[in-house]
This record gives structure tokens, C-alpha cells and sequence, in this order.
């Protein structure tokens, strides 16, 4: 009994409750944090769900898919995917992917599970706020999903990607399908999302700051507590001007004011409208100024657990721990002053595209930091080949393979011709999304035990790990070709061997396309094993031991008394000591030690 | 020592947790804190038991951050906008200052005195003039919104609305934020006045008094930049 962890259900942390109370609308940030990764396991499946129309359109255009009939009966009623539905079905899962998996699991999600139980925190330091954000995010996700049924009859949602350029979105169903009450409910969706971001944030920062157990100091911090705490600072700055942002949209959408909307704009032939001035590219400015700390958002947590789960299965201190942390917050910093480059294409004085071209290169050295002290943690280590490992060191691999063409892109003479192309697409799937699921993955196996008191089966997490590892570069590498070779990206297909339409010189490319729908099947089907392999282990799984994968951090640890922090998070393999590790929370007198 | 359930651990925090910080006015029970990083706290007490005033003023802090951000944002998006306004094809047609904005400035920015007073009146212990101050605060405040909506009523009386041009956009869309923010101040001033009526003033209901102090200070500072920004900000 003593070296089993109490699962979740039978904690009695918070005396006896109702159902409501316990599982529900609890304040339990343990409970909340399950509720969050839940909800992103939940949208993974949608967003991939549409993904697989997607694949289905580019590899087969024009034919006539069961699936998209049963999934979308109103939207595709013979199964033939329509150019709008197949843009709502990118703004879709843009947005679904980005905000309610990406943003949502490893900072949410895993935070609210594990920041308080590693600082040696008894709760959040505001567990009704905290319960709040979560029914905040899960509210957004209902308005988006709303999107689905009451757009336009054949679309599912905007048609206008998930970053909602004005002036297409500012003045209404005119534009396209979808562009009236579809955005509309985007921009309430999301609005409600960073409302709900913010709270959380709050509640992290000030957990960080203020509920420490005695003896963690910042430099005996987990990498993967500053990750969070880096992310909640990233999202408490660059939430609130999307917000305002969204404010503003909306307001041009619904009362008719002209932020966004330029002069003599004419849509299908229409004037919209004679005098205004306003500027689509403040949008994209205000955006941006967002979007891209957002990436780092997801990726950090990401990069802390990577950090976190290499050193524990090398054995090995974290290689260079504080030019991690110091990685981590230059990333975060410097995450604000790169977003022009996602606006080069849109134009812009050389100047700025020079000055953000530079600040974007310089990017790549904490990044690069990084990489090579992962490589250092795991030299010479004794490597433990475990499934959370082989996710880990699959997260370094992609952020490599996805990271070094952000060179590529980050320099505005080469990012121009291929901003539009599949070569973005590759690039941003690998780093910001494959990599962030990885980091999803692998934390899921190494805290399963934490979260449900079971272990979940190695053999199929192997075999999951195997067939997604193989699958994700078999999607994205061609795309990296394609991209190359001028495929442009949020066009419904490129070239219709049957009918002989679209574009000419991509005709060689049919074989590739069909290639990476093929690839990217099998890595969504293989995605049925992990969720097989959660059920398993959910209910038939061996039972855990209190610490099975012999961390040293303070969610493992099982003493009867408030943790009280002796060491660093990483102390692995000391010299003379007893055992290889040795825990943050075990007393320096105590027999095992020194 | 490490043979216990970590349930027993998690019932003992619980019930202590519950129980701190309740003990009618003048607070409770402070667990005794260690001195060094190394000492062990007694059995039972983490930190999260403990209460930490520092906890609400930081989170507080964090939050007006955020707050702040968001008119950083929409400012310049105003400045932006203005500067094209006033280019070649000129939309920008500045407001006619409704005066009762004056009006309001003054009432809010002696709301900030008067909240001040009270929580000077608590500190000492003063519930009396505590009582009078928070309520007099919430009155202001009120008065404050009512006076914006005054000033709104006389710009839809020359016709001018949210669309008309970018400016009245800019004015409305950024005092009716600013009102939204300062109802959540009159909020927990109203639960704050409730309390001193009921002579509650517990340990965390002084953090609270605290915190809202602090947020109703921003409130003021905030409104008197968009006051500035609004009518007498010229590019």
C-alpha cells in the first residue's frame, strides 16, 4: 500500500464531496488540470478528423468520400469536398490545433497537474479562478464548435484561416460562405479563449512566485516549472492584444466600424466601401504581435519536459542547467520581437524586414542552446529506453528537422517565394505542432502512473511511437519538397490527374501528394493506440509504484510531511551516493545520502 | 518516515487549510515560518496554509500587467488608425468633448482619495469611518458610470454612434472596456462594503480591501490616460 500511488478517484485531499463538486466544477487543480488535457485530447480528434478530409481532397480531388458525407452530411452531401469546405475545413483545424490542443495540454493541461505538486504546492494559488479559466476555455471551445452546425450550409466554419485577415472577415457572408456568422462566432470563441488564458496565467506566475515550498529556489526549479512559468508570462503579455485585436474586428463586423477596412474596397464586384482608411495591416500587426510568442507558448513546455525527461532517463544532470533557463527565458523574450516575419510577404519597409529578419536569426541561438545541451544531457548517459524517452528524444529530432528551416524562412528574400507554399507547412507542422505533440505524448506516458496510478503498456507505447515517428517525418518531409517545387499552400488540390485541371507543373508532383495522404493515414490510424493504450491501462494497467520511473523531482515523492526542498531537480548518478538519484525532498543526513 | 500513504499527508493539509485565516477580525492564526531555506516547517503546515497576503497583492500585480497590455494594444492601433485618418483620404473626425467627462474625471479621481482614506481608516482599525469610506466609493463609482453613460447619451444626441467615424469607434469601444474593468472593482467593492456593514473585516477580507484598493487606483490612473489619449492627444 505504501509504495502505491493513490489514484486520483480515491484521494481524499478534499474530505468528501458530491460528484458535482469533486469532478466537476471542482477547484482541485489536479482535477482541472485532467479536465484540460481531456479537452485537448478531445479537440486532437476533431482537428484530426478534419485533417483527414483534408488529405483525402489533396491526395483524390473531386472524388466523392463516405466519410465526409457521414462526418458533414449538410456541408458535403454527395462526399465531394467544395473548394469553401475545404477552407473552412483549414480554418477548423488551424484554429482547433492551435488553441485548444497546442495551448491548451502542455501548459494547462500539464501545469495545473504538476506545477504545484513540483514547487511542493499544496493547491494553485487561486483555485476558484483557476476553476473558472478552465470553464472559460471549455465555453470557447462550444462557441467554436458552434461554427460547425450554424455557418453557412455548405461550409463548416470561416473560410479564412485561422489567422482571420480583414478585410475579408470584417464585412460579412458577402465575402464567402461562412464570413458572416462563422466569424462571428471565431472571434467570440477566441475572445472568450484569451479571457480564459489570462486567468490562468495569473494563477501560474503567482503559484510560481509565491507558493514555493520552503528551500526551492529558483535555480532548484524544474526546467520543466520554468517552462511553465516562462509560457504563463509569454500568454499574460500577448493574450491581451489579441483581445484587443478581436474587439476591434468584431466591432467592424458587427456595428459597422471602419478599424480594418481600407478605402474603395470592392468584393465580387461590389463597392464595400468609399471612405475609410482603416488598415488590414494593423490586423496582422496586432495578430502577429501574438501569434508568434503564441508559438513558443506551445513549444516551451515542451522544451522543459524534453529537458526534464532526457536528463531522468540518461541518469544524468541536465547538461548546462542554468543556460537552460536561460534559454528558456531568452526564447521567451525574443519571442516578442520577431513577429514581422510572418508578415514579409505582406510587405514592408526592407528595413523592418532586415531588422526582424536579424532578430529572427538570433532566435535560433537559444534554440540552439538548447539542442546541443540536450545532446550533451544524453552523452555518455545510461540511456533507459522507455516510451516517454523515445518521445522525447523524437521531440529533439523534430525540433531539429522542423527548427532549421525556420533559418530558411526567417530571412525575408527566401521566406517570399516560399511563404505560400507547402514548405511553411512542413516547417510550422514539424516545430510547432509534431514537436509540441511529442512533448504531449511523452509527458502523458511518464505521468500516466501520476494521474490514473496505473502504468501504461511499454510494448504498444513502443509500437505508437514507432508507427507516429515514421508517419509524422513520411507526412511532412515531402511537403518540404513540394514546397520547393511551388506547391502553394490552402488551395483546395493542386492537379487533377482525372479531369486534367489545375495547376500544369505540378502534374509530377500527383505521386507525392498521394504519398504523404497515405503517410499521414496511417499516423492518424496508429493514434488509435494510444488511445487503446489509455483505456488499457486505465482500468487493467499494472498498478504503479510511488515513484516507477525513479525521478527526483516532488510529485514522486511519497513523504508523510510538507516537502521541504534540500537539492536541485536533477541529481542523478552522485558520485558516493547510495542509490543514482536522489530526491529534492530527501534529507542530506539521511542514510542513502552521501 | 516514507512508509506513510500520501493520503494522510493531504487530509491533515486539508483540514488545517480550511480552518486558517477564519478566526474573526484581526486575522488568524500565522503558522510559525522558518528562517532558512533548510529548516523543516513543522509537521502539517505547507506553504499554501500559510496565508500569504503577498499572494493576492502579486497576483493582482499580474493581472493589471495583462490589463495593461490590452490598452497598450489598443492604443496603438489608435495611433495607427489616427495617423491614416488624417492622411489622404481623411476620416477622422475628432469628437466634440461631452463635459461631463470633467465631471466624471473629478468624481473618480476623488473616489481614489476616499478609497485610499479607507483603507488608511482600516489600518487603523477605524471600522466606523472604514464603513462610511468604502460605501461613499461605491457611490462614486457608480456615479462615475452614470456619467459616462451621460456623456454617451449626449454624442448619440448630435448623432454621433460607434460607426460613425474611427474616433467615435476608438471612444466608445475604450470607455465601455474601461467601465467593464471598473464594474468588476465596483463588484468587489460592493462584497468589500457587505462585509464592513457586517463587521467581517477577517484576515482575508483585509487582503481583499487590499487588492481592490490597488485595482481601483489603477482603474482611476487608467480612465485619466484615456481621458489624455482620447481628447488631448494630438499627432
Amino acid at each position: 500500500m505504501a509504495d502505491v500511488i493513490e489514484p486520483l478517484t480515491e484521494d481524499a485531499r478534499h474530505g468528501p464531496k458530491r460528484f458535482l463538486r469533486r469532478y466537476v466544477f471542482s477547484t482541485d487543480h489536479r482535477v482541472i488540470g485532467i479536465q484540460y488535457w481531456l479537452l485537448a485530447l478531445a479537440s486532437v480528434f476533431i482537428g484530426m478528423a478534419l485533417s483527414v478530409l483534408m488529405r483525402l481532397q489533396l491526395g483524390w480531388p473531386g472524388g466523392h468520400f463516405a466519410v465526409a458525407r457521414f462526418l458533414f452530411p449538410q456541408a458535403a452531401p454527395s462526399g465531394g469536398i467544395s473548394p469553401d469546405l475545404y477552407l473552412s475545413l483549414v480554418t477548423m483545424h488551424g484554429t482547433i490545433m492551435i488553441f485548444f490542443v497546442l495551448t491548451t495540454a502542455p501548459q494547462s493541461g500539464f501545469g495545473n497537474l504538476f506545477l504545484p505538486a513540483q514547487i511542493g504546492a499544496r493547491a494553485m494559488a487561486f483555485p476558484v479562478l483557476n476553476m473558472l479559466s478552465f470553464w472559460l476555455t471549455f465555453l470557447s471551445l462550444l462557441v467554436l464548435l458552434a461554427a460547425f452546425f450554424v455557418s453557412a450550409p455548405n461550409v463548416i466554419g470561416p473560410i479564412a484561416g485561422w489567422t482571420m485577415y480583414p478585410p475579408l472577415t470584417a464585412l460579412g457572408e458577402i465575402t464567402g460562405p461562412g464570413q458572416g456568422t462563422g466569424v462571428v462566432l471565431w472571434l467570440l470563441s477566441i475572445s472568450i479563449f484569451c479571457v480564459a488564458s489570462l486567468l490562468g496565467s495569473i494563477n501560474f506566475i503567482t503559484t510560481v512566485l509565491r507558493m514555493r515550498a520552503p528551500g526551492m529556489t529558483p535555480w532548484r526549479l524544474p526546467l520543466t516549472c520554468w517552462a511553465w512559468f516562462t509560457g504563463a508570462c509569454i500568454a499574460l503579455l500577448s493574450f491581451p492584444v489579441l483581445l484587443a485585436a478581436g474587439i476591434l474586428l468584431l466591432a467592424d463586423h458587427l456595428v459597422g466600424s471602419h478599424f480594418f477596412i481600407p478605402a474603395s474596397e470592392y468584393v465580387n464586384g461590389q463597392l464595400m466601401t468609399a471612405d475609410a482608411s482603416g488598415s488590414p495591416i494593423l490586423w496582422q500587426h496586432l495578430f502577429w504581435f501574438f501569434g508568434h510568442p503564441e508559438v513558443y507558448l506551445a513549444i516551451l513546455p515542451g522544451m522543459g519536459l524534453t529537458s526534464h525527461l532526457l536528463s531522468t532517463f540518461a541518469r544524468k544532470p541536465v547538461f548546462g542547467y542554468r543556460a537552460m533557463v536561460a534559454a528558456t527565458v531568452g526564447i521567451g523574450l525574443l519571442g516578442f520581437l520577431i513577429w514581422g516575419h510572418h508578415m514579409f510577404a505582406s510587405g514592408m519597409s526592407p528595413y523592418a524586414s532586415a531588422a526582424f529578419s536579424l532578430l529572427t536569426l538570433v532566435i535560433g541561438v537559444p534554440s540552439a542552446v538548447k539542442t546541443f545541451n540536450w545532446l550533451g544531457t544524453i552523452w555518455r548517459g545510461r540511456l533507459r529506453l522507455t516510451t516517454p524517452m523515445l518521445f522525447s528524444l523524437g521531440f529533439v529530432s523534430l525540433f531539429v528537422s522542423g527548427g532549421l528551416t525556420g533559418l530558411f524562412l526567417g530571412q525575408a528574400a527566401i521566406d517570399i517565394p516560399l511563404h505560400d507554399t507547402y514548405f511553411v507547412v512542413a516547417h510550422f507542422h514539424l516545430i510547432m505542432g509534431v514537436a509540441a505533440v511529442f512533448a504531449l505524448f511523452a509527458g502523458t506516458y511518464f505521468w500516466f502512473p501520476k494521474m490514473f496510478g496505473r502504468m501504461m503498456s511499454e510494448r504498444l507505447g513502443r509500437l505508437h511511437f514507432v508507427l507516429t515517428f515514421a508517419g509524422v517525418y513520411a507526412t511532412f518531409m515531402p511537403m518540404y519538397l513540394m514546397g520547393i517545387a511551388g506547391a502553394p499552400r490552402r488551395y483546395a488540390f493542386h492537379y487533377n490527374p482525372a479531369t486534367g485541371e489545375g495547376l500544369q507543373y505540378l502534374a509530377g508532383l500527383v505521386p507525392v501528394t498521394r504519398f504523404v495522404s497515405y503517410a499521414a493515414f496511417v499516423t492518424v490510424a496508429a493514434q488509435f493506440l494510444f488511445v487503446f493504450n489509455l483505456l488499457w491501462s486505465y482500468w487493467r494497467g499494472p498498478r504503479a509504484a510511488a515513484n516507477p520511473w525513479q525521478a527526483t523531482t516532488l510529485e514522486w515523492s511519497d513523504v508523510a510531511t510538507a516537502p521541504v526542498v534540500h537539492r536541485g531537480a536533477y541529481e542523478f548518478s552522485v558520485p558516493g551516493a547510495a542509490r543514482d538519484f536522489r530526491m529534492q525532498d530527501e534529507p542530506t543526513a539521511s542514510p542513502s545520502g552521501q | 518516515m516514507r512508509t506513510t500513504v500520501t493520503t494522510e499527508r493531504a487530509v491533515k493539509g486539508a483540514t488545517l487549510g480550511a480552518s486558517a485565516g477564519r478566526r474573526g477580525p484581526g486575522g488568524g492564526g500565522k503558522p510559525p515560518k522558518p528562517g532558512g531555506g533548510d529548516e523543516p516547517w513543522p509537521p502539517g503546515f505547507t506553504r499554501d496554509d500559510a496565508i500569504e497576503p503577498s499572494k493576492f497583492r502579486v497576483g493582482m500585480w499580474v493581472g493589471m500587467a495583462s490589463i495593461l497590455m490590452l490598452f497598450v494594444s489598443l492604443t496603438s492601433a489608435y495611433v495607427l488608425r489616427q495617423s491614416q485618418g488624417l492622411g489622404d483620404r481623411r476620416d477622422w473626425l475628432p469628437l466634440q468633448m461631452p463635459r461631463v467627462l470633467w465631471l466624471t474625471t473629478a468624481l473618480l479621481l476623488v473616489s481614489s482619495m476616499t478609497i485610499e482614506m479607507a483603507r488608511r481608516a482600516l489600518r487603523r482599525n477605524r471600522f466606523g469611518w472604514f464603513r462610511w469610506l468604502i460605501c461613499l466609493t461605491t457611490l462614486l463609482g457608480l456615479a462615475f458610470l452614470a456619467g459616462q453613460l451621460r456623456a454617451w447619451v449626449v454624442l448619440v444626441g448630435q448623432g454621433v454612434y460607434v460607426y460613425s467615424h474611427p474616433h467615435s469607434s476608438f471612444f466608445y469601444i475604450l470607455t465601455s472596456l474601461h467601465a467593464i474593468h471598473l464594474l468588476g472593482g465596483i463588484v468587489a467593492l460592493l462584497i468589500v462594503a457587505v462585509a464592513a456593514m457586517r463587521l467581517r473585516i477577517t484576515r482575508t477580507k483585509r487582503n481583499a480591501v487590499d487588492v481592490t484598493v490597488m485595482y481601483w487606483h489603477f482603474m482611476d490612473v487608467l480612465w485619466v490616460y484615456l481621458f489624455v489619449l482620447l481628447f488631448f492627444w494630438k499627432q
